[in-house]
Formats: structure tokens, sequence, C-alpha cells
């Protein structure tokens, strides 16, 4: 049995300790925000937070997450509590089939604590390997600028 | 403007005569419209007019039957019941609906005349007339071809006029007033003194009512919703992980499966070993599916493990293993024995074409969809029938096949379509439900879960086809004076039809589609297609055969531009002979080329017609350490009436870079019988930092309404490639461009 902190509850799951946190997130805890894309890093669709750094959970071992605060985009911000980020992200409406925006999202909030005023590059640069299928990359570039904007407004 | 008031008088006569059910058909069959699906299960007191509106006590359900898989569907159709009905986008929810014959497509199969979009006359119109009540007559319900808009344009908007009017007689007969006393207003009836009765106190009166068809359709000057941006209904969830895709869903009792198949698509698996899967933590049972196996287990990671563990004896692909024997058999096929079509042969080309005609030979690749969202669908076999989770673009073909898995019959498939994350026409296919229905079959009663590895979807995927186009033309005097092109690829629609069980006869549009009606008046003109038969399957990939017959087109034409010393495009806008398509064109003019050109800068342009969409494309490309880099992309296009900007904007940049992506950086090949990419890292589409700038235009000229989800994409390619040829000189004419070049 492991013990996790997820979105600040502690959760116990009954799964092999080089499980993938993805697979413990959707099929164990329910947390289905979190998509499975490509299961090889490739496409960043999986992206959680641990302990504040964005991180592919298909790559990351729950047994050597077990210690950590783990954030998924359930708890980056909710319908009725929106993260700024999400906010950006609805008053742009960037998503069109929106698979991979869970993961978009988490990497964007991640780019914006380590550097909250980014360049077009700077976004280029973190957010290259996050794919969109559908094309929004512009959508997003706009939407993050917003979210800059909002944070630092506080 | 004059065009636009002509549109809306066809669109109010097209609509009457849906009304009027069908009499101007003037057959039995064609007129009876099929039985309201949600009649079978209306619960007492509530009320549905028609197969799109369902009301009752606690609320009001909208059905959405062109399922959602990213384009906006279910904002879109829902948004013009609304407009009609007299709602505001947060007071119903949406349903895609079930399996029905209700949900005939008519816009789809009329698509697929072989006529001129710009052809009016009575073949053109009386084949696509045809076309549309066949569809009407075998329930075909499809999501494609770019069909939601045309093909709901009229026929929901009637739907909510339709409730609209028999909630005023429902309100008229409880409080004895006239129904012409009445309006209607943000789910309500209004009472001449102001009271309001919301529509779900009405239901169980209105559910008594004979629905009232004689409804007239609102001037588009009162529409509130059509033509204004709106907030879609899922971006809320969507932005916050709680937009439950297919492969979100839970049923109780649910057990996860993964499949290890033969990558030698359509082969058989000749034995396997499964003895240390069957070791593994978690796993359930392990079972034998059609070309490969299956590991049921408690987790969905487990089951993959598993499967993966497992030996198998896989026989060689029916279909040659190599990639360069396909491209041989593409390079074998120009002869009179294989010609599919020839829809274009005006002017006399040979004489034209002269002793040294320009000539040149173009080459696209395979593709595969690969939308983010892996291939998934839940299974539950009962002795009552099938039922199924997941989604899908034609939902009655689906029920044809897994039924006879099941050993039930098709009316006994249940389908819970569900939001789609992507699809590029991945999901017209079945074998994800096929799967997971045989896996099912095995273990009755258990809902089966079952999800794509990236590996198996790639593996699994049928892709767009391969092509070979061979291009001969003449300029004389500064004039483009003859194009002949020949395309030669397999099929996609015998291929697609074959594997659901329907028959294509007749030629296949799709291997010229793009090419054989561009809208230039050439004066010798000839456009060739030739059926390559024996390869690999193939499917539907977002804008089917004109992603690679609009390169071929729009590519060869610049070389004859750059060779008669023409701007190209002043030159195309010289030749065009559409008017809407002309007036896109001189709109990229004033929007891009005429615009100052930053230095070490170049451009390109591309105009394809798909879909009835005339939309062409400028790419501004500079240099960067010796690697291209994409700058800026302008897309236009004329879809006759604009219902979403929000989502057209969304879906003329998105589609524009899904064909640049691709163009620029994918192809799937074959060795030893397995496609050679397995996922994102060979086959990436486009990537974040390569996205370049975009501006759109959604023009309103075109004498029809159209729909937006695939035009964008064939002009992509080739006006990138005319890009780089005018920044560099080099003539790409095989995709993927990467091969040939590098880019930032």
């Amino acid at each position: 049995m492991l013990t996790l902190t997820v979105n600040g509850e502690t959760r116990h799951v009954d799964v092999p300790p080089q499980m993938p946190l993805l697979w413990v997130l959707r099929d164990e805890l329910g947390l289905t925000g979190t998509k499975f894309g490509c299961g090889a890093a490739l496409c960043g669709a999986c992206t959680v937070h641990v302990a504040g750094e964005a991180v592919r959970s298909c790559q990351t071992l729950v047994g050597d997450v077990a210690d950590m605060e783990i954030t998924t985009i359930e708890g980056l911000g909710t319908p009725a509590a929106l993260h700024a980020v999400q906010a950006a992200w609805i008053t742009h409406q960037v998503a069109q089939c929106g698979y991979c925006q869970s993961g978009q999202i988490m990497q964007a909030a991640a780019l914006l604590v380590a550097n909250p005023t980014p360049t077009d590059r700077d976004i280029d640069d973190a957010m290259d390997g996050n794919l969109c299928r559908c094309g929004t990359y512009p959508r997003i570039r706009a939407a993050i600028q917003t979210a800059a904007r909002t944070l630092a407004e506080g | 403007m004059g065009r636009l008031k002509t549109y809306s008088r066809r669109a109010f006569l097209v609509g009457s005569v849906a009304l009027a059910g069908g009499v101007a058909f003037g057959t039995y069959l064609a007129r009876r419209d099929p039985a309201n699906p949600l009649h079978s299960d209306l619960p007492e007191g509530a009320a549905s007019f028609n197969p799109w509106v369902r009301i009752d006590a606690t609320g009001i359900t909208l059905i959405a039957p062109h399922m959602d898989m990213g384009q906006g569907a279910a904002s879109l159709q829902t948004m013009l019941i609304a407009e009609e009905l007299d709602l505001e986008m947060g007071q119903f929810t949406v349903e895609f609906g079930a399996p029905s014959p209700a949900y005939y497509n008519t816009a789809l199969a009329a698509e697929g005349a072989p006529f001129l979009s710009s052809d009016t006359g009575l073949m053109a119109e009386t084949t696509r007339g045809a076309m549309g009540v066949l569809s009407k007559v075998i329930g075909l319900q499809v999501t494609g071809g770019s069909s939601t808009v045309p093909d709901s344009f009229d026929k929901l908007r009637v739907a909510g006029a339709v409730a609209r009017e028999t909630l005023k007689a429902a309100a008229a007969q409880v409080h004895g007033v006239a129904p012409a006393s009445l309006t209607t207003e943000a789910g309500a009836v209004i009472l001449p003194d102001g009271t309001a009765l919301p529509y779900t106190t009405l239901a169980a009166t209105a559910a008594g009512i004979d629905p009232i068809e004689d409804v007239v359709l609102r001037d588009p000057a009162q529409w509130r919703l059509i033509g204004k941006p709106v907030e879609r209904l899922d971006i809320v969830a969507k932005s916050t992980g709680t937009l439950a895709f297919g492969i979100d869903q839970t049923v109780e009792g649910m057990v996860c499966a993964a499949v290890k198949l033969n990558p030698a698509k359509g082969a058989p698996c000749r034995s396997f070993d499964a003895a240390t899967a069957r070791t593994m933590p978690g796993v359930r049972d392990v079972v034998a599916v059609t070309g490969g196996v299956a590991v049921i287990a408690s987790n969905t990671w487990l089951a993959m493990q598993a499967a993966e563990a497992i030996s198998c004896d896989f026989a060689p692909a029916a279909y040659p293993a190599d990639q360069a024997a396909h491209w041989a058999a593409v390079e074998a096929a120009f002869t009179p024995e294989t010609l599919d079509s020839e829809w274009r042969n005006e002017g006399d080309v040979t004489a034209a074409l002269g002793t040294t005609p320009i000539e040149a030979e173009y080459r696209a690749p395979y593709l595969a969809h690969q939308p983010l969202e892996p291939l998934n669908a839940i299974a539950r076999v009962t002795p009552a029938g099938v039922e199924l989770w997941g989604a899908s673009q034609m939902p009655r073909f689906l029920q044809q096949i897994v039924a006879p898995i099941a050993g039930c019959k098709a009316d006994d498939v249940i389908l819970h379509n569900q939001y789609a994350g992507g699809s590029f026409g991945h999901r017209l296919e079945f074998d994800n439900f096929r799967y997971a229905v045989e896996i099912a079959s095995q273990m009755p009663g258990v809902p089966v879960k079952l999800t794509f590895t990236r590996e198996t979807d790639f593996a699994q995927d049928y892709t767009r086809p391969l092509a070979m186009a061979r291009a001969r033309g003449a300029v004389r005097s500064g004039e483009v004076v003859a194009l002949e092109m020949a395309i030669a690829s397999p099929s996609v629609t015998r291929s697609q039809m074959a594997r659901a069980g329907a028959p294509a006869p007749g030629p296949d549009a799709q291997i010229v589609a793009g090419m054989w009606n561009m809208p230039y008046a050439l004066p010798n003109f000839r456009a060739a297609g030739h059926a390559v038969t024996g390869l690999a399957p193939v499917s539907s990939w977002r804008s089917v055969g004109a992603s690679f017959a609009g390169f071929f087109g729009e590519s060869f034409l610049d070389e004859l531009i750059h060779a008669a010393g023409l701007d190209p495009m002043q030159a195309r806008i010289d030749l065009c002979s559409l008017p809407h398509a002309r007036k896109v064109l001189e709109t990229l003019q004033d929007m891009a080329w005429s615009t100052p050109l930053p230095t070490g800068h170049a451009r390109g342009v591309a105009l394809v017609e798909s879909f009835g969409v005339p939309c062409g494309e400028v790419v501004e490309v500079s240099l960067q350490n010796g690697a291209v880099k994409l700058e800026k992309l302008w897309v236009v296009a004329d879809v006759g009436r604009v219902v979403d900007p929000v989502n057209m904007d969304n879906l003329l940049a998105g589609g524009a870079l899904f064909g640049l992506g691709h163009a620029m950086n994918c192809e799937i090949t074959y060795a030893a019988g397995a496609a050679e990419q397995t996922n994102f890292d060979s086959h990436p589409g486009l990537r974040f930092a390569q996205a370049p700038q975009v501006f759109t235009k959604a023009l309103e000229n075109g004498p029809a309404i159209r729909g937006i989800g695939e035009p964008p994409v064939p002009p992509a390619a080739p006006a990138l490639a005319n890009a780089i040829f005018a920044l560099t000189g080099q003539r790409l004419r095989e995709m993927p461009f990467s091969r040939a070049i590098d880019f930032v």
C-alpha cells in the first residue's frame, strides 16, 4: 500500500510501485482530467505538478513520488473556482477537442510560476513538448499572455 | 447583397420542403419521416416534438446527432435549435442521440455527386437531390465530410420552431388565449400580461398536442445567436479537466482490457504464448481476438503490460511488405486499364502541350490520423444485446458491424456516443468497438473497457492513402495555356466502404478531389484519376483526397505561373472563374500579399476548393541558420454563411496548421508489413514552436451554406511549398517536406 498526497488529500493505493502515476490517477483514483496520450513523454497530455514542477505522469513511477505533493488539473482550479490560466483558456475559447488542454494548462501554470512575464519565445520553448493535434497553439500563446497579466495584477 | 437575398429565399424553400414531409420527392419512402427515436422511452409528462427536442418538468434536452470531435458540433447544432426555440445557451443539456434513421445526413451524400459546385444545372441538382433522398431512405447517420452545418442549418432551425409553436399552443390551451398573442423568450412562453411560463411547466400539456409543423423561420436580421460570438458549451469543462471523453467513462463492475494485434493490418495471429502474461499482477484473463490477443485486468496499465509480454506468431500482410513495393505499384498504375475518372477534358490538351511541355511528378505519403485520445470503447454483452460507450462517427454502421459478433440484432446494439478527443476521420472506423465486443462476448454481463496503446493505435490506423501525380503543362506569351494531370492512388471510398459492409459503385471522386474541380478557366485542361489496388487498407483522413490532390494541383499550377513569369497571386485572380473563390483570393491579396514583405522573407499562395468551400492560404517563411521558419499564415474561406464565428476562426486556423504540420513532418512507411512510425516522435504533426502567427477571415458570398472542418487543410501544403520555392528556388514535389529541407 502506497500513500499519496493528491490535490491536498491523502490517498492510499494498492499498486506496484513501478506503475506510472498517470494510471494511478486515472484508473485507481478516478482523476480522469489527466489524459493518456502517448505513454512515452512525447505529447504532454498527462502533465501534472509534482512538488510544483510540471512532469509527465506517464513516465513518473508512483513509487518515486509517494512523499511529494501531487497536483492535477482538478486540483489547479474548478469550474466554480478557476485558476487564472483556466480562466484565460475560457476567455480565449482555446479548446477544440480539448483532450490536450489539461496538459497544456498544467504546463502553462508551471511556466508562469517560474517565469511570470514570458515572451512568446519563452512560451514556445516551455510548451514545445505539448502537442495539440487540433492546432490551437496561437490561442494558447494568447491565453498564456492573458493569464500572465491577470496573475501580475494579483 | 443580392446574392445573399437569393440565398435566404432558397434556404426558406428548402426548409418548407422539409416541413412538408418531403412531398417534392414524390415517393412514399422518401416522404415518410423516420420514427422519432425519443418517443421510444419517453416518460409520462415529457414531450418530444421531433427527434431533436425533449422537454419534461425537470429540464430541456437537445439532441445533436452530429457527434463532437472538437469541431464544436454540439454547440453549433444546439445553437440552431435554440435560435428558433428561444433558449439561452445554458438552458439545456446536450446528447448526441441514439443510432437512428431519423438522424439521416442529406448533405454528405449530395457531396459525392460528380458535378462542379458551380454547376446548378438540372442534371447536377437532380443527382444531388436523389442522393439526399437515398440518404434518407437508408438512414445514413454520419458525422463527416464537413456536412454538419449544411445538413443541420435548415433542419434544426425548423426543429426549434416546431417546438416553439407547439409550446405556445400548449400555453394557449392552458390559459385560454390565442396562440398569436403569445411570444417566447429565454425558455418560456410569455402571456399577454407578461407572465413567463417556463417550457418545463408546459411539457405535460404539450405532450398531448400534435406538433405544429406550419412554421415560418425567422428573418436573419432577428437572430440572437447565429453569426454572433457564443461561448462553447464545453469550454469550461474542457478547461478544467471535467469533461469526460469516451476514454474517461466508467461503468459499474468494469474491467480493463488491452490488445496485442498483428501490425500487418488484417492478417491473422497464428498462435500465441501467454504463459508469462497470465502470471502478471492484476491479470484476470487472456482471450483470443481477430488478428491477436487480449488481456483483461483490473487496471489499464496492468493490461497493457501483460499484453506486451505475450509472444505472438503473426501471419504476413496481404499487401506488399515494404514501402518501395507500395510506390512501385502506384508508379505502375498510370495505365488506361486503371483509369477511374476523367471528369474534365477541355480544349485540345495534346495540341496545346506541344512538343516540349513542362513536366513534373509529385508524391504524397500514407499518413496516420492519431487524434490525441487513443481509440477506446466500453462494451457489455448480455442476452438482451450489446451496450457500447465510446465515440463513433457512424453509429448505425457500427450497430451492423458489432451485432453479428455478439449474435444479436443490430437494433439491439445501444450506443452511448461520447465527446471525442479529436478524430480527423479516425472514428469513422470500428475496430476499437469490434475488439471490445469480441472480448466482452467472452465474458457475458461484464463491462469491458478497451484502450489502445498509442503504438497499437499507430499500427492499426487505416491511413490516408499515398498518391502520385504526373503532370504536364504549357505556357505561351506570359499565359498558362495547358494543364494536364493524372493522379494515381488507392480508393479511400472503396477501402472504407468495404469495411463498413456497404457498396461503393462508380468512380471515386476522392482520387482527384480538389484538383479536377480547380476553379480556374484554363483553356486546355485534363484531369484524370487512376485507382491503385492491392495496397494497405486506407481511410478518410481530414479533407480526404484534397489533402494530396490539392497539393499536386496547386503546386504544379504555381510552377506554370512562375514559368510564365507571372505574379502567383494576380495570376490566380486572373484565372479564377468562380466569383466567390476569386473574392477569397482578392481578400488574401489585400490582407497578406500586398502588405510589406520583410527582407529575407517570402510568401506562397494556394487556393483549393473542397467540400464546396473555396479556401485560400498565404504562408510567409524565412530562413534561420539554413532552416525554414514559418512566420505567418493567412487563411480565408467562403462558407456562404458563418453560424459560429469563434468556432469558424478556430477551425480555419486549426485546419491550416493541421495541414502544415503533416506536410512538413509526417509520413507512414511500411517495413515487413508494419507501419514504421509508432508514436509521436516519428509522426508529430505540427509542434508548438513551429506554429506561425495566424490571421483568418470567413467570407459569406457563396451560394450555399457549407462546413469548415476540412477545407482549410488542403491549401496549406501547396501554400507552404510555393513559399519555400519563392524563398529558396527549391521546388518541393514530395511530402513530407522534411525529407528535403530542415524546419525550425
